[in-house]
């Protein structure tokens, strides 16, 4: 069965599209027995398809498979579901946790694989009652944890840990899979302290050596430097780098990460006027975003500026937005010129013509169930008591459904949204054509100020280069300061006089989009936590 | 002090009811054994059917407001039975297994549709109950006779179809519970029904240690985890709801031989009811209950019921006042739980945020 | 064509035209069951005036995403307080109800308030906790009921002398003060004109008040509350004044159903008020976030015309009275299909 001259996996020509849109692109990797691969790229480079496509994540197949083939220990495999994967001897470690938190440690390591000890009751009513043997599920979990290197305590409950033992919870529980070949960490040492990343990387070593081949997605290099023996490196979907780790350094991987022919990108900015006055300015700055945590902003937006706001996912720089707006939980000082905004209040930053397009579309950004003059014409309405008619003496406002529908009609007509009434459903709508009416929601409030949060998200090149344009227009006609939080630093750069990238919930630092791609990464895994 | 005022911030519910009944108890004026018979009587009669709430609240099902689905199945059982005119203990060992077939029918319905509910489980095992009581209307009134032959004109009411409002099991009067009984000062001690209860605890107790009783209690704290870890969500939450119904059964068929009768269109609602009051009593809350909760909210709440009416009378000097005080009580206790489980679930959110920022204040010093 | 139709006919629901049906079905069998139809239709003519506020008073709350207001008993203690005091103050005639209508107001109020402010602290929790919230409130009145020094003899037991009576019979104060108004016959249906008019003049008032700024407000808060809080909304004070809207039709909703009924009825009669009502908007078409005035029109009609149709129709042809089978069956069956229905949820 196991041909042992071929290696543990070989992925040839891989291919995958999302709806049309080109993700990965002919992805060749190969890995030996106890290899140590690093692999790393931006967001939006492809890693994470390719790791659910090795994995058999149902949402691949659900969203029209993947093109190339797969070979796992010498055998071409096509892996439905994960359980299909974890059944080879793939096991993977995901950014979530996948724990119960009620649970002890133990329980967890061995959740549904429990040892069992038969009985006469599940003699006649089947497996299921079975009573679990705890002796031997101690047993195991403590092997599993031996294995591991790092001491967790295997009787302590989830909920009671920290952090980062939760993590080792989670690779404990992948290695006490006897028949593991294969783990993919993602991202694991995110959550984990100095020392307890270093533990795990003195784990990943000694799985190596014992012939369990590990897949190492991370954005911290040192530590891809420090343990792998081959480096990956992906951007737009291609491989652009496949070395030995001896081969390169950190330097160079920056560079192929970010990298690209820094000569094409149109930027059409001036650069930011240094003498212009501060519209805001925000001081230490702290907001509770699950998953994307702002520890300690400080930054002033200039007036009349297009401001950047890139790095990696994860690193807070959605969180900041989302902060000042009131959408969650924040502390710490905005003054908008010359006065302090209240934080924890959309209704103060709205009143002081700041407008905010979210990057949760469907979530924050639309009422999807109802029309688009609904939509655009809702904020506007309720803050500065446009396309309302006053009856009797101001004491009734009633809605002006003429003017609202005057108004939608301007902005489908504006941003060339495709609909087929302005009574449309926003449901109904693609994603493109939901962002602009986003847009068209903050533009109708006339605002002074706009964070536009990841405004490009998960539409189309048509779009979004009209998206970009529209909120370019809004700076340069209109006089707008706008803030554009992003993911994508050429599209920041593009668009941008100047860009901060956040790493770790901090500003790493401020830069003119001029600079090369090279330094901005550098910033970009400068604090990464 | 901190681990005091955690201890009855968690315990509220349980103390006040200590408290209220430590008041009321002396102004009612019962004797101690009096008081303690009638306990003992209650907590013989309820304590199996609030064992059945047991398992859902560990498959994290909430409060199964459908286990009024298994008293229906026990009633069913028991009316025919008695028309069988079986007597004595082998009619409710005949009543118990009659209840099954009826149990797992009506429990794989709620299951089903509760898979079909999730995150509004409760309001939907009650909306079953209430719509399962019509169906059960429709059986016992229209088909009872008609459909499926019933000869006693006992049970059968003058009109010569349905089934009369209340059904009696006079033969069987505590047949169960006056087996291997004795007394001790005055307190009567029903040995054989304690026995089939602490049996009952046994159950519960060992399967918590199955295989299937993991996986519902892995499913109970998160149904995503349970699903990637490869259990079957949806069939063991039916599993759950199949257990408890065919339990709540059992529990109604032991509730009647007690109270040796019981109103036909109406028990099964007040015993469910009855039931998660007390069970919430105990100090039971909606994602978390145990054996002890059972016990302590049977003694406490059914204290509180036998000298609810004589107190108010002598309070108020209007015999309905206690009558409308219990009711009153049990349901301003199952509130006040729903209350502070979906406060609880707000407040851990919100923890979150307090951390952040003094982590920054650490920082800066 | 084709097309067409069968838009129309998922627009207005396969449930929905399988309940009209059975209906026309039973409306059919009334002539040989022995019923004039014309009596059929004025029994639900007058059905629908009683109840409809009571449906009515949903529409609010659910617009603010409260859910259905499974809350009903509690707001309907309100109304009654209103009668009982306005009876006890010595109100007589339609002034009684005028006064009954006055006095529930304050509480109404009251009631929405501390309710509002409850619902605030537990959302996502509405509906079961509102259930129990009307139950506890009604066993509460009870005792209330009892104690509450009210003194006319009308109202109050004759032979303790204190303690209200269990029913009240309004013969003597409003009785059909507005289903008698401008009543009149066509082909044999009664129609109650003055309380059609009465639901009509607040049904129109809630259509207004859903188009103003703050009624556009509390729609945006029902479809995504997100959304309305990045407007700048201030959800709370939404829903709050949402629950006291429900609150004060459900009261005055209670007030109008017993000048159609005749009898006022305390104790536990409105623990089972709230399920016809929510059923009532479901027939129509409501969802749990979801609902409008033709919502409450149409539920309302094809409810009570299931509920007193089919028992009459069944009782006179095999002599069976299943009318509160009937009821509890079609009632839950309703909400039950509605509760598992799959939702959009606006936010995971």
């Amino acid at each position: 069965m196991a041909n042992n001259n071929a290696p543990l996996l070989e992925m040839k020509n891989i291919q995958k599209s999302f709806y049309g849109n080109q993700v990965l692109n002919d992805i060749n990797i190969t890995l030996n027995e106890g290899d140590v691969l690093g692999l790393c790229g931006e967001n939006g480079a492809g890693k994470t398809t390719l790791m659910k496509i090795l994995f058999g994540m149902e949402e691949i197949a659900e969203t029209g498979g993947y093109g190339g083939e797969i070979c796992f220990n010498g055998e071409k495999v096509d892996f439905k579901s994960p359980f299909d994967a974890l059944n080879a001897g793939i096991g993977m470690v995901h950014q979530e946790f996948s724990l119960i938190p009620g649970f002890t440690a133990t329980e967890n390591i061995l959740l549904n694989r429990e040892p069992l000890k038969r009985n006469v009751i599940s003699e006649v009513f089947g497996d299921r009652l079975n009573t679990l043997n705890y002796n031997e599920m101690t047993g195991r979990a403590e092997n599993a944890i031996e294995k591991m290197g790092f001491k967790i305590d295997p009787k302590m409950v989830i909920a009671d840990m920290p952090v980062g033992h939760k993590q080792f919870t989670e690779i404990a529980r992948e290695l006490s899979k006897e028949n593991l070949r294969l783990l993919i960490l993602d991202e694991p040492t995110a959550v984990l302290t100095e020392s307890e990343a270093d533990a795990l990387l003195q784990s990943i070593k000694s799985m190596s050596e014992r012939g369990v081949a590990v897949i190492f997605v991370t954005h911290r290099l040192e530590e891809i430097m420090t343990v792998c023996n081959k480096v990956v490196v992906m951007r737009d979907g291609l491989v652009v780098m496949d070395t030995r780790a001896e081969d390169t350094d950190v330097k160079k991987i920056t560079k192929a990460m970010v990298g690209r022919d820094v000569e094409s990108v149109d930027n059409k900015s001036v650069g930011t006027d240094e003498t212009a006055e501060t519209i805001m300015s925000i001081k230490n700055l702290w907001v509770d975003m699950p998953g994307e945590t702002v520890r300690n902003v400080s930054l002033d937006v200039k007036k009349g500026e297009i401001l950047g706001i890139g790095g990696l996912a994860g690193q807070g720089k959605l969180g900041v937005p989302n902060g000042i707006m009131g959408l969650y939980e924040a502390g710490g000082t905005v003054v908008f010129k010359g006065n302090e905004i209240p934080l924890n209040s959309p209704r103060k930053c709205l009143d002081s013509n700041i407008a905010f397009v979210s990057e949760d579309r469907r979530g924050v950004g639309l009422l999807l169930d109802e029309t688009l003059e609904w939509n655009i014409a809702f904020p506007a309405m309720q803050i500065q008591n446009k396309f309302l008619k006053k009856l009797f003496g101001g004491l009734i406002k009633w809605r002006d459904e003429k003017a609202i529908k005057e108004v939608t009609d301007k902005y489908i007509d504006e941003l060339q949204i495709k609909c087929t009434s302005s009574k449309q459903k926003a449901k109904e709508l693609s994603g493109g054509n939901q962002q602009k009416i986003c847009l068209a929601k903050s533009f109708a409030l006339e605002p002074e100020f706009l964070f536009a949060s990841e405004p490009t998200r998960g539409i189309d090149v048509g779009a979004k280069s009209l998206v970009l344009e529209a909120l370019r227009k809004l700076n340069k006609e209109k006089g707008v300061t706008v803030v554009v939080i992003s993911s994508e630093l050429e599209e920041l750069r593009g668009v941008c006089d100047r860009i901060a990238i956040v790493s770790g919930g901090e500003v790493a630092g401020i830069l003119p989009a001029s600079k090369s791609s090279e330094e901005f990464g550098q910033l970009m895994v400068s604090k990464v936590i | 002090m901190k681990n005091i005022i955690e201890f009855l911030k968690k315990n509220i519910v349980p103390i006040m009811f200590i408290i209220i009944c430590s008041i009321c108890v002396p102004i009612s004026g019962f004797s101690v054994t009096y008081m303690i018979n009638e306990v003992m009587t209650r907590l013989t009669r309820n304590a199996f059917l609030i064992l059945s709430l047991l398992i859902p609240i560990m498959a994290g099902m909430g409060l199964n407001f459908g286990m009024t689905l298994g008293a229906m199945a026990g009633e069913i059982a028991i009316v025919l039975v008695s028309d069988w005119q079986i007597w004595g203990i082998p009619a409710i060992v005949l009543a118990c297994i009659f209840s099954i077939p009826i149990s797992i029918l009506l429990g794989l319905f709620c299951g089903k549709m509760l898979n079909m509910a999730k995150s509004r489980e409760m309001v939907t095992s009650y909306i079953i109950s209430f719509f399962m009581n019509g169906i059960y209307m429709l059986l016992m009134l229209y088909a009872m006779g008609p459909i499926i032959p019933i000869k006693h004109t006992s049970i059968k009411l003058p009109r010569g179809y349905g089934i009369r409002n209340t059904v009696s099991m006079l033969n069987n009067r505590q047949c169960i519970d006056n087996a291997l009984a004795f007394s001790v000062g005055g307190v009567k001690i029903p040995v054989l029904t304690l026995l089939i209860i602490a049996a009952m605890c046994l159950f519960i107790i060992w399967f918590r240690k199955t295989k299937l009783g993991q996986d519902m209690r892995a499913v109970g704290q998160d149904m995503e985890v349970a699903r990637s870890a490869g259990i079957d969500v949806e069939k063991t939450r039916i599993i759950a709801m199949v257990i408890s119904t065919v339990m709540a059964g059992f529990g109604m068929v032991l509730y009647v031989q007690n109270l040796s009768s019981f109103s036909t269109y109406s028990s099964h609602s007040n015993v469910g009811m009855f039931a998660i009051a007390a069970l919430l009593v105990g100090g039971a809350s909606v994602d978390k209950a145990s054996i002890g909760n059972v016990f302590l909210g049977v003694i406490l709440f059914h204290t509180l019921f036998i000298v609810a009416p004589t107190v108010g009378t002598k309070i108020t000097g209007d015999s309905m006042v206690g009558e409308y005080f219990r009711v009153f009580i049990s349901y301003a206790v199952i509130t006040i739980a729903l209350i502070m489980y979906e406060i609880k679930k707000r407040q851990q959110k919100s923890n979150a945020g307090k951390l952040l920022a003094e982590a920054q204040n650490k920082e800066e010093q | 064509m084709k097309e067409r139709i069968k838009n129309i006919i998922a627009e207005f629901g396969i449930s929905r035209l399988i309940i009209v049906g059975f209906i026309l079905f039973m409306f059919a069998l009334a002539p040989v069951s022995g019923n004039k139809i014309s009596t059929l239709l004025s029994n639900v003519a007058n059905r629908f005036a009683w109840n409809g506020l009571l449906v009515l008073s949903m529409v609010p709350m659910i617009h603010s995403g409260c859910g259905l207001n499974f809350g009903l008993p509690l707001e309907i203690e309100a109304g009654l307080l209103g009668v009982t005091i306005a009876i006890e103050m010595g109100f007589t005639g339609n002034e009684a109800f005028l006064a009954a209508l006055t006095i529930a107001t304050p509480f109404a109020i009251l009631f929405g308030t501390l309710y509002g402010f409850l619902l605030n602290k537990i959302k996502g929790g509405e509906m079961m906790i509102a259930t129990y919230v009307g139950f506890s409130a009604v066993s509460l009145m009870c005792i209330g009921w009892v104690m509450l020094p009210f003194k006319n003899p009308v109202i109050v037991w004759g032979y303790t002398g204190k303690g209200l009576r269990t029913m009240i019979s309004i013969e003597n104060y409003y009785y059909e003060v507005l289903s008698g108004f401008l009543r009149f016959k066509l082909f044999g249906v009664t129609i109650p004109t003055g309380a059609i008019l009465f639901f009509a003049l607040i049904a129109f008032g809630i259509w207004a008040f859903l188009h103003t700024k703050t009624g556009t407000a509390m729609t945006a808060v029902g479809s995504n509350p997100t959304f309305a809080k990045a407007a700048g909304i201030n959800i709370d004070r939404i829903r709050m004044l949402s629950v006291i809207l429900s609150t004060w039709i459900a009261a005055i909703g209670i007030i109008n159903y017993q000048q159609g009924f005749g009898y006022v009825q305390l104790y536990t009669a409105p623990y089972s008020m709230a399920m016809p009502a929510v059923a009532a908007i479901l027939l129509g078409g409501a969802s749990v976030n979801k609902a409008s005035i033709s919502n409450v029109i149409i539920g309302t009609i094809l409810y009570q015309a299931i509920v007193t149709t089919t028992p009459n129709v069944i009782n006179s042809l095999i002599n069976l009275d299943i009318s509160d089978v009937i009821r509890i069956i079609v009632s839950n069956g309703v909400i039950l299909f509605a509760l598992t229905r799959k939702i959009e949820e606006p936010k995971k």
